[in-house]
């Protein structure tokens, strides 16, 4: 159960991000693999823990599922795997192990809104 | 209230983990040391595994390792018997090696004086599998007591690594390990992986491994120097 440790580095990088830009974070939109090693539910729930007593408190984590893309030297083209249990070219069959993605753990962009505080200032 | 806007990021979130990771990797091939990560789930033979290694390769090779573990130092204390110097990172209760862990470890070592670095990561199937930690080698060990079907149940982890090594195979009749369904579920999650089958407590098929790490020695040293 590594996920709280990637929830707190996702709520500390949209926190630098947020300061820069200015603002409050609603949402964390994140890519994550299916080969990131990252178990999405446990992610969802340690976010919210993560969050706590931080300015990303009740802000939300969208999550895009990206499936593994290979790409199979014998068709010569990409192709999505179904399964990390069969690194098989779906159509032809041929093992492979180029992967092209699958292993993103990226924090893709943030929904921000005007900070409230800056403006009661 | 304002509509929300999007702001672009694009970032990775391992990228703090990476870049020591990296800058690792370039301090392991400019001292010339191959280093070795083990990773497995808890009682698959890695640390009995890691002392015959230990032992083996020490009256001709200069070898070291870092152990990580949750709570004890029973595992350095083991290890110490093989007479090379180890180091224990304690995690507490984090469940995984990180680069960063290795790197403050390594602070007061000298690389140079090195020929071989094993790091053996906290036993665990799922989370280390994250985490590059600027290894040369990282090998996936399952003992012929956890069942076949492993690499199925754990398709990231033996994806994440380079070779294979199936343990305990002094037991495999008793336990009625099937060897070619092993190797095909290997395979099928990492085609073309390098696999050993070996026993650490008969030494069958630890020649075979043996060759193959100072295979990778020599030609990693060769290959770095012909680049400088």
């Amino acid at each position: 159960m590594h996920e709280l440790s990637i929830a707190m580095s996702i709520v500390e990088m949209a926190e630098e991000e947020a300061e820069r830009h200015g603002g409050q974070v609603s949402a964390v939109h994140l890519k994550l693999g299916a080969l990131s090693g990252v178990v999405k539910e446990a992610l969802l729930s340690s976010f919210e823990m993560a969050c706590f007593d931080t300015p990303l408190a009740g802000s939300r984590l969208i999550i895009e599922e990206v499936p593994i893309v290979v790409f199979c030297g014998s068709c010569q083209t990409q192709r999505t795997l179904t399964s990390a249990q069969w690194f098989c070219c779906p159509e032809c069959g041929t093992p492979t192990l180029e992967i092209v993605q699958g292993k993103d753990l990226e924090v893709v962009a943030l929904e921000m809104t005007d900070d409230v505080r800056a403006q009661a200032g | 209230m304002s509509e929300p806007r999007l702001v672009e990021v694009r970032k990775n979130v391992l990228k703090a983990n990476d870049v020591i990771a990296r800058s690792l990797r370039e301090r392991f091939r400019s001292a010339g040391v191959f280093v070795v990560s083990l990773v497995s789930s808890p009682g698959s033979g890695k640390t009995a595994f890691l002392e015959k290694t230990l032992t083996t390769l020490r009256p001709n090779y200069r070898v070291a390792a870092l152990v990580g573990d949750l709570a004890t130092e029973n595992d350095a204390v083991r290890l110490a018997r093989s007479q090379a110097p180890v180091k224990q990172i304690i995690t507490g209760t984090i469940c995984h090696l990180e680069a960063a862990m290795v790197e403050k470890s390594l602070a007061d070592w000298d690389l140079n004086t090195l020929d071989f670095l094993f790091i053996e990561n906290v036993g665990n199937l799922v989370c280390p599998s994250s985490y590059d930690l600027g290894e040369n080698l990282r090998i996936v060990l399952m003992s012929v007591t956890e069942g076949e079907d492993k690499p199925l149940k754990y398709p990231t982890i033996f994806n994440s690594a380079d070779v294979a090594v199936i343990t305990k195979i002094d037991l495999a009749v008793a336990v009625e390990f099937d060897s070619s369904a092993a190797c095909a579920n290997i395979q099928a999650v990492r085609p073309g992986m390098h696999v050993f089958q070996l026993s650490t407590k008969s030494g069958e098929g630890m020649r075979d491994y043996f060759d193959f790490l100072i295979t990778s020695l020599t030609q990693m040293r060769t290959s770095f120097s012909q680049t400088v």
